[in-house]
């Protein structure tokens, strides 16, 4: 796939379709790559990558790409799609000077899943037939493939391309996924074993911000937390309070406009799952106003910018689940 | 929290009320003469909608022990759709709160007309009894904001 | 004469340290990262090189509250809310991190001295432990480091089935003195075969000819000028992931927090990657992402050395390598600006 998408790329420069492309540029390691523009065949020929560990969402750069001189090819996953559709909807992105191949999504890795085995001194890894084989400094070892996938990629919600302009591979389907298994787990939990969860996770947070700065639906260009003029602006937890505060915020922000592309719990240093957050918010919008996917089109309602008369009342929260 | 002379648990309440009904339902309990505790802090809003999810978390930070949300009733609103907006985000928020192991108790949100000042002493009533038999709050509290 | 104790009776000495002191270990969290824990009984030393957080947490915390206000009517009150900080003990510091309180030394100590940090410096007790499994991300040996001799007040060798102690300072002596009759003569023989070993890893490692020779105070200009910034910033989002992780980051913010019954002045750790940075009432000084990308670099290879005969504000420990979200890093920083 790497090699036809280079090929494909270099094409759309050479003809003028566009003038730059966005995609994944190699790292030090087999695993560290970082998003990047490439301007010219040479860059793309050096430096273009497209593997088991370009799990970046290259969507939330397109807010800026796209106001440059000229269009930009995004080569879009699956769920950046939906990412880039929700953008689109949101008037934050110039869909017109995007243009948009869609290509094969996951399951992608996560290094850490891997170091957390206590591997180290990675030097390579290979996929051999779902058989990770890990190269060190201290010598090979193995782990299955599918024990070291990302965890946004662990309850993928769809194989489908919800926009594209060009199709690479071919296309997938709405996936069935368990994705609110664990929000379920902890709803039967009772108040005090949630509470005692959270406190643990939310604990560790060290107020990086990488979950608010990579979000897609984040895109306040002054977020309440950095403006002075705010009144809540802060830059450091000071106790359990102000954590709670910053995610129940964070979250509730982009509720019923989160599309659940799962960047922020794979940024969080501290391997909080903040995605559970976002996926309580969705999970209820379903249940209480209706099945709702943010960023599967650019023209519905978003649900929190829209009622019904007859819309359950607050105190169902009290009557149903566990206290 | 407050502690009367009795060193009994005196639960604070934060009550956003809308200008249009809920204020008016709260004034006109009072000129009844009903009665409603004095643990219950009146805020005014414009519009029930106009409370944003971070007031409720204030003021839990600043001491509140329950907070409840008064608007008119869904239909009476006085910029046609305010309340329904609210209804959704703070059944939203409440669930989250839920979610994050804060009693589910100590929130709420209550419609009361301007004609409706015995409701609006009742809910009081009732709020803060649920709020006492709750207890401090402890799991959204802020320290360094308790009186010394 | 080594002594040294044998790993199965590490919790002895735990609970020993612990009985006299606070200890702080590197543990395992659920998630398979490491992170410093307070000791208690039970509780055993990760196996990971290090922990996510960075050991400067002890002397520099992310937040700490420096003074209190009440205003009545027109009298303000200022209250000293300091207090003297109990003795504790750091235990498994890497080499990295031993190296980066003297970073950290050199802003806090110098004059006018922080009395925070200095108290909480006179009273911690640094035990280093020198580096066996050596990760990919490390790079310490560019800055003169030597991982096997992490140095510290006092230094712990593994030796595979336990562990060797030396003093390095007068703490380190006091520290000894405390567990002394738990600690046995060893026969270090293996332990030089150990260090032997892992200088030869150190030699393999992706960046062991990492150079830091063409950085430095003079390359103010060359470097800040660099039309490398724009294609190095385009892919930083900004988070301060970097900095909160880094054993070396030092800037904070002083704020005052609005109790609704006084005034809490408290400072924080501040991240040069964010848009509030050093805000003055004009604004922020730096108003882009990459002038703001460009500080971070230029702060711990140029700025800092210029300030501090020559000696760089980094390093190696690799945290932000492996935790930058989008794996930008100083060490790509350091080979696209470096001048051949």
């Amino acid at each position: 796939m790497q090699e036809a998408m280079k090929e494909r790329a270099k094409q759309l420069l050479a003809d003028g379709t566009v003038s730059r492309v966005i995609g994944w540029k190699r790292g030090e390691f087999a695993y560290d790559t970082t998003p990047a523009i490439f301007e010219t065949a040479e860059e793309i020929d050096r430096d273009f990558v497209y593997d088991d560990f370009t799990a970046a969402n290259v969507s939330k750069y397109l807010i800026k790409e796209s106001r440059r001189d000229g269009k930009i090819l995004a080569f879009l996953k699956p769920c950046d799609t939906y990412s880039l559709n929700q953008l689109t909807k949101e008037h934050r992105v110039i869909r017109d000077n995007i243009h948009v191949v869609g290509i094969p999504g996951g399951p992608k890795l996560d290094i850490e899943k891997i170091k957390a085995r206590g591997i180290t001194g990675i030097l390579g890894v290979k996929n051999n037939d779902y058989t990770l084989e890990i190269e060190t400094l201290y010598g090979t070892e193995k782990m299955p493939f599918y024990e070291a996938i990302s965890g946004k990629c662990e309850s993928c919600k769809s194989r489908k391309h919800v926009t594209y302009d060009e199709l690479m591979g071919e296309e997938g389907e709405i996936a069935e996924s368990n994705r609110f298994d664990m929000v379920e787990k902890l709803e039967n939990m009772t108040s005090q074993e949630r509470y005692d969860f959270w406190r643990e996770q939310l604990s560790k947070c060290i107020r990086c911000n990488a979950c608010r700065n990579v979000c897609p639906a984040c895109t306040c260009e002054n977020c309440v937390f950095d403006n002075p003029k705010s009144g809540i602006d802060n830059k450091a937890a000071a106790d359990s309070f102000e954590e709670n505060m910053f995610h129940i915020i964070r979250a509730f922000h982009v509720a019923g406009r989160c599309t659940d592309c799962g960047e922020c719990s794979r940024v969080c240093p501290q391997n909080i799952p903040l995605h559970l957050l976002n996926r309580k918010f969705i999970k209820d919008i379903n249940e209480l106003y209706g099945e709702y996917q943010a960023g599967e089109d650019t023209t519905s309602k978003a649900p929190l910018n829209d009622y019904r008369m007859d819309d359950c009342e607050s105190s169902i929260v009290h009557e149903r689940g566990v206290e | 929290m407050q502690v009367n002379e009795n060193k009994e648990f005196q639960p604070l309440i934060v009550a956003f009320c809308c200008n249009w009904c809920s204020y008016a339902g709260a004034d006109l309990s009072g000129t009844n003469r009903l009665n409603y505790p004095e643990n219950v802090k009146i805020i005014r809003v414009p519009c029930s909608c106009r409370v944003n999810p971070m007031f409720i978390l204030r003021a839990f930070q600043r001491g509140a022990d329950g907070v409840i949300l008064c608007g008119c009733h869904p239909g009476d609103c006085h910029y046609t759709s305010g309340n329904y907006f609210t209804r959704r985000r703070m059944t939203l928020l409440f669930s989250m709160l839920d979610f994050l192991g804060i009693e589910r108790g100590r929130t709420r949100v209550e419609w009361v007309s301007a004609a409706e000042g015995a409701k609006f002493a009742a809910t009081m009533n009732e709020f803060t009894e649920t709020v006492r038999k709750l207890g401090p709050n402890r799991r959204l509290e802020d320290l360094r904001c308790r009186k010394q | 004469m080594f002594k040294r104790i044998s790993a199965s009776r590490l919790g002895e000495l735990f609970d020993r340290i612990a009985s006299k002191q606070m200890l702080y270990i590197p543990a395992d969290r659920e998630d398979g990262a490491a992170e410093y824990r307070r000791y208690e009984s039970g509780m055993s030393l990760s196996k990971a090189l290090n922990t996510v957080r960075s050991a400067k947490d002890f002397f520099f915390p992310q937040t700490e509250n420096l003074a209190e206000f009440r205003v009545e009517g027109k009298k303000i009150e200022v209250r000293d809310i300091r207090e003297e900080c109990e003795d504790f003990v750091i235990f498994g510091v890497r080499g990295c991190d031993v190296r980066s309180f003297s970073i950290l030394d050199k802003v806090y100590l110098c004059e006018p001295v922080d009395s925070f940090y200095k108290n909480r410096r006179d009273h911690g007790t640094v035990v280093a432990m020198a580096c066996t499994r050596p990760a990919e991300t490390c790079f310490c040996t560019a800055f003169g480091i030597d991982p096997t001799m992490p140095g510290g007040d006092v230094t712990v060798f593994p030796d595979g089935e336990g562990y060797f102690f030396l003093a390095n300072t007068e703490k380190g002596e006091a520290f000894i003195s405390m567990i002394d009759d738990l600690l046995e003569d060893g026969d270090a023989s293996a332990l030089m075969e150990v260090q032997e070993n892992t200088r030869r890893i150190l030699k393999k490692l992706p960046f062991a000819n990492l150079s830091t020779e063409s950085f430095g105070g003079e390359k103010l200009n060359e470097y800040f000028n660099s039309d490398k910034w724009g294609e190095l910033s385009e892919s930083c989002i900004g988070c301060g992931t970097c900095t909160f992780v880094c054993p070396t980051c030092q800037c904070y913010d002083i704020r005052d927090f609005d109790t609704g019954n006084g005034i809490k002045r408290f400072r924080c750790w501040d991240s040069c990657m964010y848009s509030d940075f050093t805000k003055m009432a004009h604004g922020n000084p730096r108003l882009t992402q990459l002038e703001r990308f460009r500080q971070r670099f230029m702060h711990k290879l140029v700025y800092f050395p210029a300030n501090n005969n020559g000696e760089f504000g980094c390093v190696g420990c690799g945290r932000c390598l492996s935790k930058c979200p989008v794996s930008m890093n100083i060490v790509k920083v350091m080979k696209a600006l470096e001048v051949k």
